[in-house]
């Protein structure tokens, strides 16, 4: 689950970590209210990904009139395929210097890394790539957390000596983001240090593991609803299914993570483009294959669906009935492809021949055949 | 054959549950000795013919299990991870899928005190040594005793890949599912290095996915030279950036992690890389 800014400086602000004041704004006018009181603000679009102030999502506003101007253009704007749902005006700050400040799961070490530059405020991806040394790391030890000497020296290597006891303490605070909430990444870039000399988070990112979701219940009801920009992605989350929007016309109904981004590959090779990623997992059940293609449908960009299916602990026989009741009872009448392979593959291949739907019998020769029935219909 | 031989004595941790109920007797059908069970306030009693203890401790001790699968639900792998590593476990295979990835680094950090017990998984379809016995949930109908090794992160392509080897009369010397969630216990690297120091072993598929560089470091470990006959295929090339895909693990992540980074690293490493699953059998022969 990745937080919005507004959400994850809430969380920030309750581990003791200092945020500017800010106001989240869902209209014009609520953007000129907050500036009214906050003074001159940022007005930020919020939306779960990076690059929003290149893509013009961040602008500054002196006056209320200015702020309004601002939330109108940035409120309804598409970033990376977010649509912005309400901007956040924060005062803005007296910048003395900005500090990089992160950790995430280094997937190479099994391990959390924690991750303190003097370099901030600019694409820390840059400057990792340029300078790798400039960005002091620490494995902290993932039972007991950092030890003071250990943040201690990460400050110093990291050149900000100065600063050593407010960073460590700050640093401390911003890891109980881990065992406390299960994130999994966390970033405040930068971490301002203001012309009075305090330190402030001025931006933040926090992704909570998705995994941890059923011991993280409250961040889940606090934050959850707003994050989905993506009216699809809700309804399948609401059903249970994994699923991920994409910009295609062909519906993809697959079982497992690896066979259905493969068969993305598929249709891609093929000259098609896939409407989303939709994971039925291991030992789907016709119910969950109804809820799919109910989901998958309700976009109105799809112009035919394929399903590619290889049973191993799923069954052919539950899956070809699902697929068939759902096909009827949502009346669907765009082009079906469908490739079943592996457990009770007769009989599945068999009740799909009943009822008028062609089984392929390979993914890449289904993957040709949707792409060629959809082009015939655009 | 690797990891798993005549040798192997499983416990199943969660034995008595849905599913480690039913695999516990798909494990038997092929012949899997499975010992013992444990399921906490259960033992005592027995079930699917085996004796069903408290602990993994007691089981081990009455039993001589070396080896476990692990069929708890989320909240609980973790622990039954390292309750087994302490008991004297050797090779633990935990199929449990949405563990919660602080809890697996923390276990990653507790194996470093138990460096014989070997790790594979979470969230992973276990492993099978085809007419020997299995661990896990891999069919064992899909596959042939043989000479091909296959690791895999992914369940599905597994099966799909496994069965067309079959289908051509290329049987499989162990195949093994190594997950793929973002913090695993064994890599390919790890595995790779096991079939190549086994003598029936004479080919190699490895099937990779996007996010991560397990597939960029086996390809340098394969690149300094193996007499296995490999092919790789990677999935997700046209995943869109920085959207996540159901495995935790397809996150792109710089530039190593992408399909292009993963297949460039197999060329380079004189591997061939097959576009699609259709083609491995093919490119293999």
């Amino acid at each position: 689950m990745k937080l919005l800014e507004y959400q994850a400086k809430e969380v920030l602000a309750s581990l003791g970590i200092p945020i500017p004041p800010g106001k989240v704004a869902r209209t014009p006018e609520e953007s000129a209210a907050a500036c009214r009181e906050l003074g001159p603000v940022a007005v930020k679009a919020q939306v779960p990904v990076g690059g929003r102030g290149k893509a013009g999502g961040i602008k500054l506003a002196k006056t209320p009139e200015e702020a309004r101007t601002a939330a109108a253009q940035i409120i309804g704007m598409d970033i990376k395929g977010f649509k912005v749902p309400l901007v956040y005006c924060e005062a803005a700050l007296e910048i003395g210097r900005e500090i990089y400040l992160g950790f995430t799961v280094d997937r190479d070490a099994r391990a959390n890394i924690l991750m303190l530059s003097a370099k901030g405020g600019m694409d820390i991806e840059q400057v990792a790539e340029e300078s790798p040394d400039s960005i002091a790391r620490l494995y902290p030890n993932p039972w007991r957390g950092p030890l003071d000497f250990e943040l201690n020296q990460l400050v110093y290597k990291a050149e900000l000596g100065e600063l050593a006891r407010p960073l460590a303490a700050l640093i401390k605070k911003l890891y109980r983001a881990i065992p406390e909430l299960d994130a999994v990444t966390a970033e405040i870039n930068p971490l301002v240090v203001t012309k009075s000399g305090e330190l402030v988070a001025g931006d933040a990112k926090l992704e909570i593991d998705e995994n941890a979701a059923y011991r993280r219940k409250d961040l889940e009801q606090r934050f959850g609803s707003m994050l989905e920009g993506d009216a699809y992605e809700v309804e399948a989350k609401k059903r249970g299914l994994t699923y991920v929007s994409l910009d295609g016309e062909i519906g993809i109904i697959g079982n497992g993570a690896g066979l259905c981004l493969s068969t993305l590959d598929l249709v891609q090779r093929a000259g098609g483009r896939a409407a989303n990623f939709c994971d039925l997992g291991g030992g789907a059940k016709a119910e969950v294959v109804e809820n799919a293609l109910a989901v998958i449908l309700m976009n109105p960009r799809v112009k035919g669906v394929l399903m590619n299916v290889f049973g191993g602990i799923t069954r052919g026989d539950e899956v070809a009935k699902g697929l068939v009741t759902a096909r009827d009872n949502l009346k669907m009448q765009l082009p079906l492809v469908v490739r079943l392979s592996g457990t009770k593959e007769e009989e599945g291949r068999k009740i799909l021949k009943e009822n008028g739907i062609e089984p392929e019998g390979n993914a890449w020769a289904a993957a040709q055949k949707i792409v060629q029935l959809t082009k015939v219909t655009a | 054959m690797i990891l798993l031989d005549a040798s192997t004595c499983v416990v199943v941790q969660g034995i008595t549950g849905r599913e480690g109920s039913f695999h516990t007797e798909q494990m038997q059908a092929m012949g899997t000795k499975v010992v013992a069970g444990t399921s906490p306030g259960k033992g005592g009693t027995t079930h699917a013919g085996v004796p069903v203890f408290n602990t993994v401790a007691e089981a081990v001790d009455a039993t001589g299990a070396n080896s476990s699968g692990i069929f708890v639900p989320p909240p609980f792998a973790a622990d039954a991870i390292m309750e087994a590593a302490a008991a004297g476990i050797k090779l633990i295979v935990c199929i449990t899928e949405g563990v919660p990835i602080q809890d697996m680094i923390r276990v990653k950090d507790f194996l470093r005190g138990y460096p014989s017990a070997r790790l594979l998984g979470a969230n992973c379809p276990g492993l099978i040594t085809p007419g020997v016995g299995k661990i896990g949930i891999i069919p064992q109908r899909l596959t042939l005793p043989g000479h091909v090794g296959l690791v895999s992160r992914s369940g599905t392509l597994t099966y799909e890949v496994g069965s067309a080897l079959s289908a051509s009369g290329m049987g499989q010397s162990s195949i093994v599912g190594i997950g793929g969630d973002p913090v695993l216990g064994m890599t390919f690297t790890d595995v790779i290095a096991l079939f190549e120091q086994d003598p029936e072993t004479t080919h190699l598929v490895v099937i990779g996915e996007i996010g991560g560089s397990d597939e960029e470091h086996a390809a340098e470990l394969l690149g300094r030279g193996t007499r296995l006959k490999t092919v790789a295929f990677i999935s997700g090339r046209t995943a869109p950036e920085g959207k996540r895909m159901g495995h935790a693990g397809a996150i792109i992540s710089g530039n190593r992690g992408t399909a292009k980074s993963k297949e460039e690293a197999f060329r380079k490493a004189g591997v061939e890389v097959a576009e699609t699953t259709d083609q491995i059998v093919g490119m293999l022969k």
